[in-house]
């Protein structure tokens, strides 16, 4: 049985279709990835499977529960940590734990037992009487990890889970999330428009745009798919006239793009291309000042399945209803 | 039942936490207790009238002799002689004297010939407050002046005596009631309505909304911990203000056991109109923006600071579904006549319908979801 199984579903606020007619299962133990600029519907799509919106139509399953028709049973069954941070600031760590025990009725036995244990998994057990208002962004977030583990749910739901906090603590964040999911065997869905974020932590990627799914696959694949694997970067000191047409004409080049003297190559086959680069660079008595082959990146997978980098599309407004949401 | 406590506990410990909070619901009514009772509070005196004497009569120096006995004893009004009318009126104008006491050219003739002897007064009435002080103080004068020993008024005229029943109630102990019902309503205004708007503008509700907790459980979480903290401040604020208001045996527990009933249902009454009014607000500038409206539509028109039969008929309308002024009614009974539970009965069963009818209309409007 899929840990999560989304059939068609959609929502509409007005006129404005927010998810499109999505479908997706996600496998228990995974982690499942919702990759999209602000706006795409990712945010609306997760509250949808975590029972804060009601869909308009289609299904989702989630640990085996329809979240319309039993949605006490689906928030039973999954953690979530919502995409603000929701932890109470005036509250110790430790209280913002037993609270949330309390809420889910875990038993008093296991409660005490069970918050040593997440405290330490996240790394904030010597902090556990401080106020969580004197914590820093990432501290926080671990604070609400733990937290969304305390009536040890299966499946775990993060919305953008490193969204505003600097690249250090991003980094603490999901080492602290491989490891819970491990220790734990956690099936995870986040969202995130981070490139990195989402290319490090998930199994299988699901790129949202405009509410419609336009990609699921893994990270890796998901980067052979497209047809440019490779771009080569080289700068020359000089070059003589129709160097940019001798470039293109190199075996597998898709695309050269020149600034001066310094080539961006396209190619589905670096090595070979670079090998060929190199010796047609010699014959033609030409200094290589520097050279480098990069791999496709999910910004590139972005680009293709979208037509626009992920950078503009963070730039487009979002639609006024999620803004109203958040 | 246990999540219900588990959101009281959470509000509970916030607010333990939020001394500015605490502080900022007691001080306004405190303040507004202290400032409203003595600027109010106070009999209007030291006035100044202009007298004209066109007269100068044996009669006409009566007049003189008892309006130097107010000026001297009740310190009202003090005199000041004028020559001519123009030159008073003028002073009156320019804010010199407060009132011109004219004694006109045939006053001796017409007391001695008993034909209808006049006095006028011209008064500023721009301030309604000095012209009824000046105008009941001169009417005592020209009583006075009406009374003669050789009348057999024991025979011919009715006597009124006026028996006051309770001590003399100063006004600040007047407006106690309404400031014990002010500190409920600032509790309930900025620590269920402000917060609880800022809270789900900042997200913090979905933080529970994914718990499996049920919407009547949110709901009694919510309302329970707001009624208890508004239980507080009133307390508080009936301790404070009864020491300072000088409230004959202020700590007397049996009254105070009665005041705390009507501050727990006061609360429960305010709670639940604010639960109905935010239910369905999700911008943070609302509650505060509505707070003054709020604040002025309950606090004025509940007889707190004026009585209620002096309202016009609209006001009146607004005055009878207002909760203050039941609360109101009920802490004056308490506090200022010390009575039993038959005279806050409607008030309390008012409380208790108004209650019950904003929390059934709250609770049908509330969504469990975003």
């Amino acid at each position: 049985m899929s840990a999560i199984d989304v059939q068609n579903i959609k929502k509409t606020f007005g006129d404005f279709t927010a998810v499109d007619g999505v479908s997706f299962t996600v496998q228990p133990g995974e982690i499942f990835g919702l990759l999209g600029p602000n706006g795409a519907g990712k945010s609306t799509l997760i509250r949808m499977l975590t029972t804060l919106i009601i869909p308009t139509a289609g299904t989702a399953m989630v640990g085996g529960f329809d979240v319309t028709k039993d949605a006490d049973g689906v928030r039973r069954a999954i953690g979530v940590i919502p995409q603000a941070m929701t932890s109470d600031t005036e509250l110790s760590v430790e209280e913002n734990l037993i609270i949330f025990a309390k809420l889910y009725g875990v038993p008093r036995a296991r409660r005490k037992a069970l918050i040593d244990e997440l405290l330490e998994a996240v790394d904030l057990t010597e902090w556990r009487h401080k106020q969580v208002m004197y914590l820093s962004g990432g501290m926080r977030r671990r604070v609400e990890i733990a937290r969304g583990l305390v009536h040890e749910p299966r499946i775990f739901f993060l919305d953008e889970p490193t969204t505003g906090l600097d690249p250090v603590s991003r980094v603490h964040v999901w080492d602290m999330l491989q490891k819970v999911k491990k220790e734990r065997d956690l099936t995870v869905l986040l969202t995130t428009h981070y490139m990195d974020e989402a290319d490090k932590l998930c199994d299988r990627i699901a790129i949202v745009d405009h509410g419609k799914l336009v990609a699921l696959d893994s990270p890796l694949k998901l980067k052979a798919s497209i047809p440019s694997q490779n771009a080569i970067e080289v700068a020359f000191s000089d070059v003589p006239d129709g160097w940019a047409a001798r470039l293109k004409a190199l075996p597998h080049v898709q695309s050269v793009t020149a600034d001066d003297h310094i080539f961006r190559i396209a190619t589905d086959n670096g090595p070979e291309t670079t090998v060929a680069l190199v010796s047609a660079s010699e014959a033609a008595g030409l200094t290589v000042q520097s050279l480098a082959v990069k791999s496709t990146t999910l910004d590139d997978v972005f680009v293709h399945y979208t037509g626009r980098d992920l950078r503009d599309a963070l730039q487009d407004p979002a639609p006024r209803q999620f803004i109203m949401r958040r | 039942m246990h999540r219900t406590w588990a959101i009281i506990e959470r509000e509970l410990r916030r607010f333990r936490r939020s001394p500015f909070l605490i502080v900022m619901s007691l001080i306004f009514p405190l303040i507004q207790l202290i400032v409203l009772g003595y600027a109010f509070g106070g009999n209007v005196k030291n006035l100044t009238i202009a007298v004209v004497d066109q007269d100068g009569g044996v009669p006409a120096v009566r007049v003189h002799e008892l309006a130097g006995a107010i000026s001297a004893n009740a310190h009202t009004f003090s005199t000041i002689s004028y020559a001519d009318e123009g030159t008073a009126l003028d002073a009156l104008r320019a804010g010199r004297v407060n009132g011109v006491l004219t004694i006109p050219p045939d006053y001796s003739k017409r007391v001695v010939a008993g034909r209808e002897p006049r006095l006028a007064v011209i008064q500023d009435n721009t301030d309604n407050f000095v012209a009824a002080t000046m105008a009941a103080s001169v009417g005592g004068l020209v009583s006075g002046l009406n009374e003669k020993p050789q009348q057999e008024r024991t025979f011919t005229q009715t006597r009124l005596d006026v028996v006051e029943l309770y001590p003399y109630v100063p006004y600040v102990q007047y407006l106690l009631p309404g400031s014990i019902t002010m500190s409920i309503f600032m509790m309930v205004m900025i620590g269920g309505g402000i917060i609880f708007i800022d809270d789900k503008a900042r997200g913090l509700h979905e933080g529970y909304l994914v718990t499996p907790i049920k919407r009547l459980e949110l709901i009694a979480g919510f309302n329970i911990s707001g009624t208890i903290k508004a239980v507080l401040a009133g307390f508080v604020l009936m301790t404070i203000g009864s020491l300072i208001a000088g409230v004959p045996n202020p700590l007397d527990p049996m009254r105070m056991l009665k005041m705390t009933i009507v501050i727990v249902i006061t609360a429960l009454a305010l709670v639940s109109m604010m639960f109905l009014i935010m239910v369905r607000v999700s911008d943070p500038l609302m509650p505060r923006a509505i707070f003054g409206v709020l604040n002025t539509l309950l606090y004025f028109p509940s007889g707190a600071v004026y009585p209620q039969q002096a309202f016009p008929g609209w006001m009146k309308v607004i005055a009878a579904v207002d909760p203050f002024t039941y609360s109101v009614h009920a802490f004056k009974c308490l506090l200022l006549k010390n009575t039993g539970f038959d005279a806050i009965a409607f008030d309390i069963a008012f409380l208790t319908v108004f209650s019950i009818v904003a929390m059934t209309s709250a609770t049908l409007l509330f969504k469990r979801t975003l």
